[in-house]
C-alpha cells in the first residue's frame, strides 16, 4: 500500500468517525487558544507596563536626605537631617567631577497657601533652580521659567502649574498676576505644562498642581530651613539611561567624601532612580510572565491530557478494526502509518484552527477588557508543536502496540 | 512495497492458471499448538496432520474445546504451530515472520467471520475493497472487482449501504465477497452461520456450495453437524487430535449442535 493510499485510509478514518473526530479537535483547539491568549496577555502586560514606566524618565535620580546621628547616638528618621546643601548640588554639576551628570536641580519644597485676590488654594511649592525645567523634563506654555537672574536677586516670582493655575485663575490669564505665597506676594512669571496625573513621578504627588519658586527666594522668605543652604532634596540627570548607573556612583561618591564619611553604611543620603522601579517592575512582570506561562502550560497540560485520553480509547475501541485489518492482509507498519496520518491530521486540524481561534480571540478581546494582548509567534508555534506531539504520541503509540497483537487476539478483543 | 507486490501477484496468477501444478492447497503436518499461562501449559493441538487438495469442500468440526478454533487460526495464519508444518499451495508457512504472514493472508486466503467483522465507517464496497487495498491494487480497479464480488454474492444493489443498513445475512453475504475478491486459494469459513437465523444460514450456505461448485476451496469450521453436512468432506476434532472416521462420531453426536 503507497503512501497516497495511507493517507487517504487515514483521512477517511477522521472523516468517518465526524463526534470522535471533533471532539479530538476541539480539545487541542481550546489548549492552544489558551496557551495563546495567556501567554499574549502576559507579554501585553509587560509592554504597557514597560512603556509606562519609560514614559516616566528613566534617567533621573534625586538624592534626599538619609538618617542623621546626632553626637549623642540618637538617631533621626529617614529624611530628618538637613545634610544636602546647595554647595552639594554645585558640586554635582560639575563636568569634572561627574562627567555623566548632565543636569542637577536642588530643590526644597513645602505645603504653602496660595492667595490670589479672594480665591486661596494650598499647593506645594517647590524652590528650585533654572535647570529644575530641563530634570523634570517639563515646557512652558506661558510666559518663561525661573532664570539665573531671579535666582541671584532672590526675584519674588513663581512658575505654576496648570492645575494650580486654573484653581486661582480661572480663565484669566495668570501670566503678571499677583498671588501671595505663605503671605509673601509673588509675580507669575510662568505656566507649565500640563503633563497628566498618570505620569506622575514618585517624588511629587501631582505634577499639574505645584508652583515653583527661586530657591534663594524660598529659603529667605518661606521655608527658614535651618540652614539657608540646606535643600530637601537634588534631582539629577544623567546624560542618558544608559550612563545612569554611571552617574549614580559618581554622586555618591561625590557626596560622601564633600559630607566626609569613610564607609558607605553609614551615608547621610539616599540616592534612589527611577531605574529602580523600572527594574522593580520588570521583575514584577517576568513573574507575572511565568505565572501566565504556568496557566498556559496547565491549560496545555489539560488539553493534552484530553487529547491523549480521546487517543487512547479511540485506538483501544478500534483494537477490533486493527486485528480485521491485520487479518486481510495489513501489515503493523500499515496499521502504524494509518493512525500516524490520523493523530497528524487531527493535530495539524487542531493546532490551526486554536492558532486562528487564539489570534481572533487577540484582536478582539482588548476591545473588552482593558488589557493589551500580544501575540507571540513562538508561543502560537510550540503551542502546535506540542499539541501534534502529543497527538502522535498518544495516537500512534497505543496502535503500534495494537498492531504487534496476534491479529485473532486483536479480533476478540471487545 | 509495490514491485514485490506486483511480482507476488503474477507468481499468484501463474500457479492458479497452470493446470500442471495441483498442489494441495492444505498440507498440515503433525501440527502443537500449546498455550502456556504462567506455569500451566494447556495443548490446544496434539499432533494435527491433514490434507485439504485445490477445489475440496471440507468441514472441520468438533465440539467447543476440541481445539478447532485453535485450528482454524493456524489455517488463516492468524496464528503459528508451536510446532510443525503448515504448507500453503505448497508454502511453509510455519516459521514466517509477521510481515510475511501478513502478505499470506491477503493473498492465499479469504475470511468469513461468525461476527461478520465488517467495519461500521465503510459502506458494502468500500469494506469489500479492503483487502484489494492492503494488496496495492490500485483505486479504479479496486472498485472494479469489489463491485464484480458484490454482484457475485447478490448484492449488486446494495453497494453503497453501511453494514448498519444491511441485514445479518446481507452483512455475511459482504463478508463473503470480501474473501472472494483477491481470488484466494482458500476460503476459510469461521462459523459463518452461528450469528444468523435459519433463512440468512440457509442464504450464506447455499451460497459457499455456489462458490465451491465454481471450483473455489472452502474450508468451514463450525459444531453444526447440519452445517457441516453440506460439505463434501468433514475433518473431525477432539481434544486436539483428527478425530474417528464421519460416519462414527456422526452417529455418536448425530443430535448434538
Amino acid at each position: 500500500m503507497n503512501l497516497l493510499e495511507t493517507f487517504r485510509t487515514g483521512l477517511e478514518a477522521v472523516a468517518s468517525h465526524r463526534l470522535r473526530s471533533a471532539l479530538t479537535v476541539l480539545g487541542i483547539m481550546i489548549g492552544i487558544t489558551a496557551v495563546i491568549l495567556t501567554v499574549g496577555l502576559g507579554e501585553g502586560a509587560q509592554q504597557q507596563v514597560g512603556s509606562e514606566i519609560t514614559a516616566l524618565g528613566s534617567n533621573l535620580l534625586t538624592v534626599t536626605p538619609g538618617s542623621s546621628t546626632s553626637s549623642t547616638g540618637v538617631r533621626g528618621g529617614f529624611g530628618s537631617a538637613s545634610t544636602l546643601t546647595v554647595g552639594d548640588a554645585a558640586a554635582l554639576d560639575s563636568k569634572v567631577v561627574a562627567p555623566d551628570i548632565g543636569a542637577v536641580a536642588p530643590a526644597t519644597s513645602a505645603s504653602e497657601s496660595l492667595v490670589a485676590g479672594t480665591t486661596n488654594w494650598t499647593t506645594t511649592v517647590v524652590g528650585s533652580d533654572p535647570s529644575w525645567l530641563t530634570v523634570r523634563g517639563r515646557t512652558m506654555t506661558e510666559g518663561r521659567f525661573i532664570d539665573q537672574r531671579d535666582l541671584a536677586t532672590r526675584a519674588e516670582v513663581t512658575v505654576l502649574g496648570a492645575t494650580t493655575a486654573e484653581e486661582l485663575f480661572g480663565f484669566r490669564d495668570p501670566v503678571g498676576q499677583t498671588v501671595d505665597v505663605a503671605g509673601q506676594p509673588m509675580t507669575v512669571i510662568g505656566v507649565l505644562n500640563s503633563v497628566g496625573s498618570s505620569s506622575s513621578s514618585s517624588t511629587v504627588a501631582d505634577p499639574d498642581d505645584q508652583a515653583v519658586v527661586p530657591l534663594t527666594t524660598a529659603s529667605a522668605l518661606l521655608f527658614g530651613a535651618s540652614s539657608r543652604n540646606s535643600v530637601s532634596q537634588i534631582l539629577i540627570q544623567a546624560t542618558s539611561a544608559g550612563t545612569l548607573s554611571a552617574a549614580y556612583q559618581e554622586a555618591d561618591a561625590e557626596l560622601l567624601s564633600l559630607h566626609g564619611i569613610t564607609t558607605a553604611t553609614a551615608a547621610d543620603f539616599t540616592i534612589t532612580s527611577e531605574q529602580q522601579v523600572l527594574s522593580t517592575a520588570t521583575s514584577v512582570d517576568r513573574t507575572l510572565t511565568v505565572l501566565l506561562g504556568g496557566i498556559a502550560g496547565i491549560s496545555l497540560l489539560v488539553g493534552g491530557i484530553g487529547v491523549m485520553n480521546i487517543m487512547l480509547v479511540s485506538v483501544t475501541e478500534r483494537i477490533r478494526e486493527i486485528g480485521l485489518r491485520k487479518a486481510l492482509g495489513a501489515t503493523p507498519r500499515v496499521i502504524r502509518r494509518q493512525f500516524l496520518v490520523e493523530a497528524s491530521v487531527l493535530g495539524s486540524v487542531g493546532g490551526i484552527l486554536g492558532a486562528v481561534l487564539g489570534v481572533v480571540g487577540a484582536l478582539v478581546l482588548p476591545h473588552l477588557i482593558s488589557n493589551p494582548i500580544t501575540v507571540s509567534p513562538a508561543a502560537a508555534v510550540g503551542a502546535i508543536a506540542i499539541a501534534i506531539a502529543i497527538g502522535i504520541v498518544f495516537g500512534v503509540y497505543p496502535a503500534g502496540r495494537a498492531a504487534k497483537l496476534p491479529p485473532i487476539d486483536a479480533l476478540r478483543s471487545e | 512495497m509495490s514491485l514485490s507486490d506486483d511480482t507476488a501477484e503474477l507468481r499468484l496468477e501463474r500457479t492458479d492458471t497452470h493446470p500442471a501444478i495441483r498442489r494441495p492447497v492444505i498440507e498440515v503436518i503433525d501440527v502443537w499448538k500449546t498455550y502456556r499461562s504462567g506455569s500451566l501449559e494447556v495443548d490446544a493441538l496434539r499432533g494435527v496432520s491433514f490434507t485439504i487438495d485445490p477445489g475440496e469442500y471440507v468441514a472441520v468440526m468438533g465440539p467447543s474445546g476440541s481445539g478447532k478454533s485453535t485450528l482454524m487460526h493456524i489455517l488463516g495464519c492468524l496464528d503459528v504451530p508451536t510446532s510443525g508444518q503448515l504448507l500453503l499451495a505448497g508454502e511453509d508457512v510455519s516459521r514466517m515472520t509477521e510481515e510475511e504472514l501478513a502478505h499470506v493472508r491477503n493473498r492465499r486466503i479469504g475470511f468469513v467471520f461468525q461476527q461478520f467483522n465488517l467495519l461500521a465507517s465503510l459502506d458494502a464496497c468500500r469494506n469489500v475493497e479492503l483487502p484489494l487495498l492492503y494488496a496495492g491494487v490500485d483505486r479504479a480497479e479496486r472498485r472494479v472487482r469489489a463491485l464484480a464480488a458484490l454482484e457475485r454474492v447478490g448484492l449488486g444493489d446494495r453497494v453503497d449501504h453501511r453494514p448498519g443498513e444491511l441485514s445479518g445475512g446481507q452483512q455475511q453475504r459482504v463478508a463473503v465477497a470480501r474473501a472472494l475478491v483477491t481470488d484466494p486459494d482458500l476460503i476459510l469459513a469461521d462459523e459463518p452461520t452461528g450469528n444468523l437465523d435459519s433463512v440468512s444460514a440457509r442464504d450464506v450456505m447455499d451460497l459457499l456450495g455456489e462458490l465451491h461448485r465454481s471450483g473455489r476451496t472452502v474450508v468451514l469450521i463450525t459444531h453444526d453437524r447440519d452445517v457441516a453436512d453440506a460439505s463434501e468432506r468433514t475433518v473431525l476434532i477432539r481434544d486436539g487430535r483428527i478425530g474417528e472416521p464421519t460416519a462414527t462420531v456422526a452417529g455418536g453426536r448425530g443430535t448434538a449442535g
